[in-house]
């Protein structure tokens, strides 16, 4: 079985954010770029599972859609344990495109789970994994927060309102994953870091795609107004702000 | 041309969240001069149905049939898609929510419709088709523009307050008859926490981090949660450390929310805690360090200890209700 993990590159999440150009793109300056922080949990999971020999999982592979500058994202997830990689050779546009790349790489390679992160943190659009599974013509499992093996098949735990329930789909498939698929993100060893630079990374440039959504603009949160402070001895006052003031209890 | 609104029911029910998305779906009609069409799947009776025409809905459409009961989102988005497709709908508006974020992607595949996902404002233009929404986690909203003929839009939750505006419509059951072999999805178990109101449901939140100081810490929390029919959350550590079960976390990685009144007890402040906050109508800090980011977020603070000031505030609205 092959896990395929499709990882995004975002700004580290404690990065404060700016625009340039008219408020038309963000400001790289000073930008440290990360794997996205579900796909880091995704890619944690896969690889503990390939860990467990009875899951029989023979490798796992992470899948990016960038520009070369986006190198050093994939080496990190090779550094972590991922045993090849995928590089399409092309400047992430939307969802729609970059899930229509996706699928392409699937189609080459052939995998049998596919896992998607439930958003990135950077433009937070929740789309790529139903759209790559809808390209695929394949199943899709959303807001997966466990993904463990049962007998030599997949089970996975997927968040409902109010609860959760387990799921089983035949593969392939994909999982779109988010918080709880593993407990903390799996730390590149020293070792790790050395292998990490001779594993196979493939290139490939881009099918032809369609965008179907462009950002024209950005803007910060209007700033709120200052904090009203209330005596720690006096919280009644509090509430009475809050009914009578804001209105809100 | 027309509005679609999708919205899923819970065992039969609407709730807030229906009714905000198909007032939201009304007032995107009225900017494009057509009607709004409300979808359910799953039963519902003519009841239930026809308060979705009290926010504006000019038809009201629930598809059943036995192989629709199976959550299988391949065959649910099929069937959002055909439906679009047969009533020649332009927009599609999902919650973007846990169903929303399972079907709208797929929809949009199927109809080559553009996504604006977790909208919280009205279009800002229809030529270009231009919607406003949250990025870089709540630092920054986005203006995107949809340039495909159908365009998909999710609705942030707790973004758009629902308006009477009834139509009357009278419901329309349609039976579905699906080949069987398109389901794949099979579950086989299901457990679900009864009885309390759901953190992304809720109008107050009482959350706590990690100046709570410990597990055993949280009962007046839990108590001014209860006191104010609000529900309880908190902060990543106290999920990570166990203190807390992790379907309370907020933040980046949490959940996002955006209740009307967010109380964050012992809470700093950091970005990924406010990047799942940051959305709340109000924010009220209590903490001991003055110098918390929290206070930056918040409009209402106390510096104080949470041990101290919990059970007064308790008090405080317990006086009120009488």
């Amino acid at each position: 079985m092959k896990i395929l993990v499709c990882i995004s590159n975002v700004p580290d999440t404690t990065t404060k954010i700016k625009f340039q150009e008219g408020n038309t793109s963000i400001d790289t300056t000073g930008i440290q770029w990360v794997i996205n922080p579900w796909d880091e949990l995704s890619l944690t999971r896969a690889l503990e599972l390939k860990d467990d020999a009875s899951t029989g999982i023979k490798s796992v592979t992470v899948a990016h859609v960038g520009p070369a500058a986006s190198e050093p994202v994939i080496r990190k997830s090779l550094a972590i344990g991922a045993d090849d990689a995928v590089r399409v050779n092309l400047a992430a546009q939307d969802a729609y495109s970059v899930a229509a790349q996706l699928a392409e790489v699937v189609r080459k390679e052939g995998f049998d789970i596919i896992l998607c992160g439930i958003e990135s943190s950077d433009f937070n659009g929740s789309a790529v994994g139903g759209m790559l599974a809808e390209f695929l013509d394949i199943p899709s499992v959303s807001s997966v927060s466990g993904l463990k093996f049962e007998n030599g098949a997949p089970v996975l735990t997927r968040e409902i309102d109010g609860g959760r329930e387990s799921v089983v789909v035949p593969v392939p498939f994909v999982a779109v994953v988010q918080k709880g698929i593993s407990k903390e993100p799996r730390i590149a060893s020293m070792r790790g870091i050395m292998t990490a630079r001779t594993k196979p990374v493939r290139i490939c440039e881009p099918v032809a795609s369609d965008s179907l959504t462009e950002i024209s603009g950005f803007e910060k949160p209007v700033p709120r107004a200052s904090c009203k402070y209330v005596d720690a001895d006096d919280p009644a006052r509090l509430i009475e702000l809050l009914q009578n003031e804001a209105k809100v209890i | 041309m027309s509005v679609l609104v999708y919205t899923e029911n819970w065992d039969g029910k609407f709730k807030k969240l229906s009714y905000e998305l198909v007032s939201y779906g009304t007032s995107v009609a009225a900017m494009l001069g057509t009607e709004v069409i409300a979808l359910t799947i799953g039963k519902a009776t003519d009841d239930e149905l026809a308060r979705l025409g009290n926010y504006g809905a000019g038809r009201i459409i629930c598809l059943t049939g036995d192989q629709l009961s199976v959550p299988d989102s391949r065959v649910h988005a099929k069937v959002i898609a055909d439906l679009a497709l047969k009533e020649g709908c332009n927009v599609v508006i999902f919650s973007n929510n846990i169903a929303g974020k399972a079907l709208a992607p797929r929809v949009s595949v199927r109809l080559k419709a553009g996504i604006g996902s977790g909208v919280s404002r009205l279009p800002l233009s229809l030529d270009p088709f231009t919607v406003y929404k949250r990025a870089y986690s709540g630092n920054a909203f986005a203006h995107v523009v949809i340039k495909s003929e159908i365009r998909i839009l999710t609705l942030a939750q707790n973004s758009f307050d629902a308006v009477e505006k009834p139509t009357g419509a009278l419901p329309e059951t349609v039976t579905i008859d699906i080949d069987g072999s398109m389901i794949k999805t099979s579950v086989t178990e299901t457990q679900k926490q009864g009885g309390k109101i759901l953190l992304t449901d809720a109008d107050i939140v009482v959350s706590g981090g990690r100046g709570m100081k410990s597990p055993d810490n949280w009962a007046p929390l839990v108590e001014l949660a209860s006191i104010l029919n609000g529900a309880t959350a908190c902060s990543r550590p106290v999920s990570d450390e166990g203190w807390r079960p992790h379907e309370e976390h907020t933040g980046q990685t949490g959940k996002i929310i955006a209740p009307n009144l967010y109380i964050a007890v012992g809470i700093s402040g950091a970005t990924q805690h406010l990047a799942g906050v940051s959305s709340s109508k109000y924010i009220v800090a209590i903490n001991t360090d003055k110098d918390a980011p929290i206070f930056e977020a918040a409009q209402y603070g106390i510096v104080g200890d949470a041990m101290k000031v919990l059970p007064k505030l308790v008090e405080a609205v317990k006086n009120l209700k009488k």
